[in-house]
C-alpha cells in the first residue's frame, strides 16, 4: 500500500488542488477575511461561473479559462448589486450577524435550486486541448488539468496581492478593514470602498469556476463542500491575508489529498472542519494573522 | 397568551387532528400533513437557539440524520418498537447537541454558524462510509405490519407527529417564558454583560443546544418509515436545513409563535406549489421566501403584526 511513488504523487496532487483551493478563497478572503461579510454563497458564486464556462464551452468551444476571465466583470457588477441589497437591508440596520447570514444562505439555496432546475443534477464536463494531457517527471504524473488551474489561480492570487498592497483603491479596502470610523473621519466613504471590493471577491469565482470545471466534472450540489473548505482556508490564512490564504489552500490540499490516497477519497471532505476546528481551537489568528 | 387559552389551543389542535383521521381517507393529506408538521418541529427546535440564544444554526440536517440513522440501525438491529426509537433517538441529538454547546466557548457568531455546517457534512462523511446502514447507496426499510387502531400506518405516523410537535411547542413555550428564556435572551442581546451580570451563560447554551439537538433527531426518527427508503441525500438534504431556517426568520425568531407561524405558512405554500406548480418549484420557493422576508421585515410576520397591534394602541 505504502510507497514512495505513492507520496510522491500524492504530495504534487495535493499542492496543485491546494493551488486551485486558493482561488476559491481569495475572493473570500477580501469579502470574509476583509470587510467582515460572511459570504456563505461564495463557493455557489464559483459553481455558477463553472456552468457558465460549461455553456460557452460546449456550445462554442470556447476555452473554459478565458470564459471564466471574460465573465468577471459581469460578475463584478452583480457582486456590487448584491452588496447594495445587502448593506440596506441588513448592515446599515446592524442586523448582519442573524439576518445577513441567512439572507446569504438563502442566496445559496437559490443559486443551487435554480441549477438543478436548469441543468439537472447530471456532472458536466468542458473540452479543451490540455484537459487529459500530462506531464511526467521521473515518477511524477503532473496532469495538465491540475497544472493550468495550479498556474491561473497562483496569477489570480498573486495579482489580487499586488492589487491590494499597491493600488489606491486596493490599500483603501485594507483601510477599511483594519478602521472604519478612522476612514469615515478621514471623509471616504466605506460603502462605497466595501461594495467595490464585494465585487472584486465576487469576480474571483468567476475565474475559480472555470478552473474548477477544468479539474474535473461538476453539479450543483459541489458547492457544499466548498463552503467548509473555503472558510477553513481563510481562518488558517489568517482572516484576509493574501500569501496567508495561498499557504493555507496549499496545506489543505495537501491534507485532503494524503487522506484520500491513504484513507479514502471518501474521507476527504471531512478534513477540512479538521484544519478548521484545529485552527480555531490551537491559534484562531491563523499562520499569518494580525 | 395566557396558559389556560394556551393549552385549550394545544388541546384543541390534537382533536382537530384525531377527527382528521376519522374522517379524511385520502392519503395524500396526511403526506402533506406529515411534512408541514415535520417543517414545524425543526423550526421550533432551531428557533430555540437560533431565535432565543442567537446562535444559527445551519447543521439542522445533521441532527435530522442522526434521528433518521438511529431508526434505520435500531429497526435493522433489534427492531424496536417506533416510541423507543424516537426516545433514543432524541437522547443522541441531545448529547451532539451538547458537544456542540460546548463549541459555543470557543466559537462565536459566524465562526459557530460554519462549524455547524461543517459538523453536519462531517456526520454525513460518516454515514456515507458505514456500511451497515448501506453507505451511500442508502438502505430500505419495511413499513410495520400494526398501525394501532387507525387506517393505516401514515395515519398513524401523522398523529405521531402532531403529538411530537405540540409537546415541542410546549416545551419552547415554557422556555421562553420562564427565567431560563430570558437568560437565553441576554445571552443574545450582549453575551459579556449577561456573563458579568451573573448569567450562567455556558450552562444555558448547554441547555438549548441540548434541547435543540433532541428536537431535532427526534424530528428525523419517524422519516425512514414515512419514506421507507432512507440515503445520506435525502436525510442531508439542504432542503431540511433551509427550511429550519427559512420557517422561523420568516415568522419571527424573537417569539415562540414565531416559527409556528412561519412553518405553517411556509409547509403550506411548499404543498400548494408542489401540487398545483411542480415539485421543483416547491423547494426553490422556500429559498425566494427567505431572501424576501428577512430583506423586507426581518423581524418576521411577529414582528410586522406588533408593529402594527402597537400603531393600533397609540
Amino acid at each position: 500500500m505504502f510507497s514512495a511513488d505513492l507520496l510522491a504523487n500524492a504530495v504534487v496532487a495535493g499542492v496543485l488542488l491546494g493551488g486551485f483551493y486558493a482561488a476559491v478563497a481569495v475572493g473570500l478572503a477580501i469579502v470574509f477575511g476583509q470587510i467582515d461579510i460572511v459570504n456563505i454563497a461564495h463557493p455557489a458564486f464559483v459553481i455558477v461561473g463553472a456552468y457558465i464556462a460549461y455553456l460557452l464551452n460546449s456550445r462554442f468551444g470556447f476555452d473554459p479559462v478565458l470564459v471564466g476571465l471574460a465573465a468577471t466583470p459581469v460578475f463584478f457588477l452583480f457582486g456590487v448589486l448584491l452588496y447594495r441589497i445587502y448593506f440596506a437591508a441588513f448592515e446599515r440596520t446592524g442586523q448582519e450577524s442573524l439576518s445577513g447570514l441567512a439572507f446569504f444562505f438563502g442566496v445559496m439555496f437559490i443559486i443551487e435550486v435554480s441549477l438543478i432546475m436548469a441543468y439537472g443534477v447530471d456532472y458536466r464536463l468542458v473540452q479543451a486541448e490540455y484537459i487529459g494531457q500530462s506531464w511526467h517527471v521521473g515518477y511524477i504524473d503532473l496532469p495538465l488539468r491540475m497544472l493550468v488551474p495550479f498556474a491561473v489561480s497562483a496569477t489570480l492570487a498573486a495579482g489580487i496581492y499586488a492589487y491590494l498592497t499597491r493600488t489606491f483603491m486596493g490599500r483603501a479596502i485594507q483601510a477599511v478593514a483594519q478602521d472604519r470610523v478612522a476612514l469615515q473621519l478621514m471623509g471616504a466613504n466605506p460603502v462605497r470602498i466595501k461594495q467595490w471590493a464585494f465585487g472584486l471577491g465576487l469576480a474571483t469565482a468567476a475565474l475559480a469556476g472555470a478552473l474548477l470545471i477544468v479539474i474535473g466534472p461538476v453539479e450543483p450540489s459541489l458547492g457544499r463542500v466548498y463552503i467548509g473548505r473555503a472558510f477553513a482556508i481563510v481562518v488558517l490564512g489568517g482572516m484576509g491575508s493574501i500569501p496567508g490564504t495561498f499557504v493555507a489552500a496549499v496545506i489543505l490540499g495537501l491534507v485532503e489529498s494524503l487522506v484520500s490516497t491513504f484513507a479514502g477519497p471518501s474521507w476527504a471532505p471531512a478534513v477540512a472542519f479538521g484544519v478548521l476546528a484545529l485552527t480555531l481551537a490551537v491559534r484562531p489568528a491563523g499562520l499569518f494573522g494580525r | 397568551m395566557k396558559s389556560a387559552a394556551f393549552w385549550g389551543s394545544l388541546l384543541a389542535v390534537l382533536a382537530a387532528g384525531l377527527l382528521v383521521t376519522w374522517t379524511v381517507e385520502n392519503e395524500y393529506y396526511y403526506n402533506a400533513l406529515y411534512l408541514i408538521l415535520q417543517g414545524m418541529l425543526m423550526a421550533v427546535a432551531w428557533n430555540i437557539l437560533g431565535g432565543f440564544t442567537g446562535y444559527v444554526n445551519f447543521g439542522s440536517a445533521g441532527f435530522f440524520a442522526i434521528g433518521a440513522y438511529t431508526t434505520v440501525v435500531l429497526n435493522k438491529a433489534f427492531g424496536l418498537p417506533l416510541p423507543l426509537m424516537i426516545l433514543v433517538a432524541g437522547l443522541l441529538g441531545g448529547l451532539v447537541g451538547l458537544g456542540l454547546g460546548y463549541l459555543t466557548l470557543r466559537l462565536k457568531g459566524v465562526f459557530f454558524a460554519i462549524a455547524t455546517l461543517a459538523m453536519a457534512i462531517v456526520i454525513e462523511t460518516l454515514v456515507n462510509n458505514w456500511s451497515y446502514v448501506g453507505g451511500a447507496k442508502g438502505s430500505y426499510l419495511l413499513t410495520p405490519e400494526s398501525h394501532l387502531w387507525f387506517d393505516s400506518y401514515i395515519q398513524m405516523l401523522f398523529v405521531v407527529m402532531l403529538l411530537l410537535t405540540l409537546a415541542a411547542v410546549a416545551v419552547s413555550r415554557a422556555l421562553s417564558t420562564s427565567r431560563l428564556g430570558r437568560g437565553l435572551a441576554a445571552i443574545r442581546d450582549d453575551e459579556v454583560a449577561a456573563e458579568c451580570s451573573g448569567v450562567p451563560t455556558l450552562r444555558l447554551k448547554l441547555v438549548s443546544t441540548t434541547i435543540m439537538g433532541a428536537m431535532m433527531s427526534i424530528a428525523g426518527a419517524p422519516f425512514p418509515f414515512f419514506v421507507t427508503f432512507v440515503d445520506p441525500t435525502s436525510a442531508f438534504s439542504l432542503f431540511i436545513a433551509v427550511n429550519a431556517i427559512a420557517m422561523p426568520m420568516i415568522g419571527g425568531t424573537s417569539h415562540w409563535s414565531g416559527p409556528v407561524i412561519g412553518a405553517l405558512l411556509v409547509g403550506a405554500t411548499q404543498e400548494i406549489v408542489k401540487v398545483t406548480v411542480s415539485s421543483e418549484l416547491n423547494v426553490l420557493i422556500v429559498g425566494v421566501m427567505l431572501v424576501t422576508f428577512i430583506s423586507l421585515a426581518p423581524q418576521g410576520i411577529v414582528g410586522l403584526a406588533r408593529k402594527y397591534l402597537r400603531r393600533g394602541a397609540r
